[in-house]
């Protein structure tokens, strides 16, 4: 029983942080162009190494 | 956007962001080419490429303005049109808010379910209760905040006395919450936040995908519009000139037209002489030679010498506008059009709600007691509250529209599916949908040499005749020669010299009824003509769409010898020479015989029709208007997608009604139970997801419908 003192915090702690991630995620505008991140992907980086 | 700066401000003080739509880019290459291109010009801090909206984002200094950047995109090789502040970040908002209530239901349907299956698998005592509070406070917020659409959307129903299928999601799911939270206070057997949680995820999944749906395809309409002349240049008195947006322009002013731009108010020609293209407006496909004091049409693109036009009538007094308000009023007889769903749930609340009182009143009657009444009537409420129902339609029409999309033809929404799927006839326009809306250079005639001469000279000017001959013959492999002192003259063409005799692509010297070219090689003269093929599957097409019992027609504004040429070689009905009116009226009379046309057409001449007929669909070269006012959008060359449309949308309705009808099977077996108060958290829990599953499944079917 006292088990379940700690599990169950810890469960919903996860299922918190996981749906604190998703709105994070979408509040930087992750989701906003799904079909160009499938795209960027395919770009070769710049000859002088200079990432964005 | 583009305020003027002080000079004193220090350059990099100030940045501005700028939207351009880039409908051209395709691939990787494009994204890096463009973000490259513009982080590599002065005065631009970053630029960022939305490729699933085709827009790019600038942040640039505001001494840079909105006309330089999209010369600098034209310059990397891409065609580029400003546009306003996000036009759908409406819309977008509105998906948004549904997602983050999915995923709060989602987070919380998880953990109440959790805690319930201990509960069913047999804890007692403290245990249940605890975890009956541990549900209770969950799902507590959770309901609060993942219901809202469905209490707002209740609320305004009610409040205009009327009743939807959100009635009786939130007094189901307000009432499961109320009593769990009663039998959680006075430690009774069962509570069913998990069911009124479960219930809220699901539908809120089926309107996230309607929403989803939604956007994408109207971010894919976006990236097409506005390619037309918003905007002209004005010369004022001193001669200076400068840009004005076309809603600015007044009577009176003075505008200069060049070559390959569309004209943006009605006017009469002060000086020069020209052709333009007044498809958009007529349906006529050839280009008419217009000369100083003829009237002009806003919407005509000049394809020849530029012209200063007079402007005689702006904004919204012009022809076009006239035309875009008799869109606005035929647009009206289908905002009444009922959607499926809400036609289902006229008859489904109604029946639900008496349902549920009457099983609470059965078992007063009976004796029950009024708690246990209560538990009865709210189990009536939630089993039958249509989980199923919610996601029958917009899973069905979701998985087909993405379908469709992977075939070129962009689905506006549900609501148009649904009307595609009950036409009848199509009227068919001619220029520009049977035909594929441009001009095509006959080149077959001309020799290797000639051919090379031509591309080089096409190559270098940008009127759309050059750029036809570049692409027709850029698709052959031809190198282009080489070729000195090459120059472009406005209206008279490009030459040049190849070692030293003069070669030119020209005005034809004589007067043809088809538009044409001439390419000068020294003293030989070679006439390019160009004509405005039909589309290669024109035929099949017909066919297709007879096999599914729908006669075509053609409506055409342009002349009946043309129109019935094309009418005698696929064998079907034309009309030649018709006004917007005339094909409005058209419209009206099929309509009143009972008939439920598909309009497909593509000019400013068809958007009244379009907007009328009881579903439309426009090619992606079609003016701005047309697209607006039509439900679907096709690219491509192919007119395939049309007949696609259809089957693919009769197929969705046919499993929308499967749907419907397993969703109403369930509700057969379970309302017994739950009418016999048998139903326990457990079974209405299984029952849910189960007929939840079975609907999306059966949907995915459609998956495979457009191929």
């Amino acid at each position: 029983m006292s088990g379940l003192a700690f599990l169950i915090p810890i469960a919903l702690g996860m299922g918190l942080l996981g749906l604190a991630g998703f709105f994070w995620a979408m509040r930087k505008g992750q989701f906003d162009d799904l079909d160009g991140a499938a795209q960027r992907i395919l770009i070769d980086d710049e000859e002088e190494g200079e990432s964005e | 956007m583009n305020a003027p700066v002080p000079l004193d401000t220090l350059e990099g003080a100030r940045l501005e962001d700028s939207r351009f739509t880039v409908p051209g880019m395709r691939c990787a290459g494009c994204i890096a080419k463009i973000e490259r291109g513009l982080a590599g010009l002065e005065g631009v801090e970053s630029a960022r490429v939305n490729f699933s909206s085709k827009r790019v984002a600038v942040r640039h200094e505001a001494s840079l303005g909105e006309e330089d950047l999209v010369r600098a995109i034209a310059g990397i090789g891409f065609e580029a049109q400003a546009v306003a502040d996000n036009p759908m970040g409406k819309d977008e908002k509105e998906t948004k808010a549904l997602l983050r209530s999915l995923a709060v239901a989602g987070f919380g349907m998880m953990n109440i379910m959790l805690l319930s299956v201990s509960v069913w698998s047999g804890a007692g005592g403290v245990t249940r209760d605890l975890f009956h509070w541990l549900s209770a406070l969950i799902a507590i917020p959770v309901v609060a905040y993942a219901g809202r659409p469905f209490f707002a959307s209740a609320i305004m129903a009610l409040r205009h006395r009327r009743t939807n299928m959100d009635v009786p999601i939130s007094i189901g799911v307000l009432l499961a919450v109320a009593l769990s939270i009663y039998e959680t206070a006075t430690g009774g057997e069962h509570a069913y936040f998990d069911g009124a949680v479960m219930l809220l995820f699901f539908l809120l999944a089926g309107r996230a995908l309607d929403a989803t749906m939604r956007d994408k395809t109207r971010a894919g309409i976006g990236a097409l519009l506005s390619r037309m002349g918003k905007s002209a240049t004005v010369v004022d008195e001193n001669g200076s000139s400068r840009m004005v947006a076309a809603e600015k322009l007044e009577p009176g002013m003075l505008m200069l037209v060049a070559a390959g731009e569309a004209l943006a108010a009605d006017g009469v020609i002060e000086q020069g002489a020209s052709t333009l293209d007044n498809s958009m407006l007529t349906g006529e496909s050839v280009p008419q030679p217009v000369a100083a004091g003829e009237s002009v049409y806003a919407g005509a693109v000049n394809l020849g010498n530029p012209i200063r036009v007079r402007v005689s009538a702006a904004a919204s007094d012009t022809v076009l506008a006239e035309i875009a308000r008799l869109m606005d009023e035929a647009g009206q007889s289908r905002s009444s059009y009922v959607r499926i769903a809400d036609r289902a749930s006229r008859l489904y609340a109604p029946a639900v709600h008496s349902l549920a009182l009457l099983a609470f009143i059965g078992w007063m009657v009976a004796g029950a007691g009024w708690h246990q009444s209560l538990v009865i009537a709210i189990a009536v409420l939630i089993i039958t509250c249509p989980c199923a129902m919610g996601l029958a339609v917009p899973a069905a029409q979701v998985v087909a529209s993405g379908a469709l999309a992977k075939r070129g033809l962009l689905v506006k929404d549900g609501s148009a599916l649904e009307r595609l799927a009950e036409v009848d006839m199509a009227l068919f326009d001619k220029t520009g949908t049977l035909t594929v809306g441009e001009p095509v250079p006959q080149i077959d005639h001309l020799s290797p040499h000639e051919a090379r001469v031509a591309l080089a000279l096409a190559q270098s000017s940008r009127h759309p005749l050059s750029k036809g001959i570049a692409k027709a013959l850029g698709q052959r492999d031809i190198v282009p020669a080489a070729i000195d002192d090459l120059r472009e003259e406005g209206g008279r063409g490009v030459s040049g010299s190849i070692d030293g005799v003069r070669v030119a692509l020209e005005r034809s010297e004589t007067e043809t009824a088809t538009l044409s070219t001439a390419l000068r090689i020294g003293d030989a003269i070679v006439a390019i003509p160009f004509s405005d093929p039909l589309r290669s599957d024109v035929r099949e097409v017909i066919g297709s769409l007879r096999d599914q019992g729908i006669e075509s027609r053609i409506v055409s504004g342009d002349r009946a010898s043309s129109v019935e040429a094309v009418g005698r070689e696929f064998d079907i009905a034309w009309d030649a020479h018709l006004l917007p009116d005339d094909k409005l009226a058209l419209l009206d009379r099929l309509k009143a015989d009972g008939h439920r046309p598909l309009m497909i057409g593509d000019g400013i001449n068809d958007g009244p029709a379009l907007a009328a007929a009881h579903a439309s669909i426009a090619p992606g070269s079609a003016s701005d208007v047309s697209q607006q006012a039509a439900d679907a959008v096709f690219l491509g060359k192919a007119l395939m997608p049309v007949s696609l449309a259809v089957n693919v949308s009769r197929q969705t309705m046919r499993i929308v009604r499967q749907n419907f009808a397993f969703a109403i099977l369930y509700n057969v077996f379970a309302l017994p139970i739950a009418l016999a108060g048998l139903v326990t958290p457990l079974i209405a829990a299984v029952a849910m997801s189960l007929s939840s599953l079975v609907v999306v499944g059966n949907s995915l079917r459609l998956a495979r419908a457009a191929r």
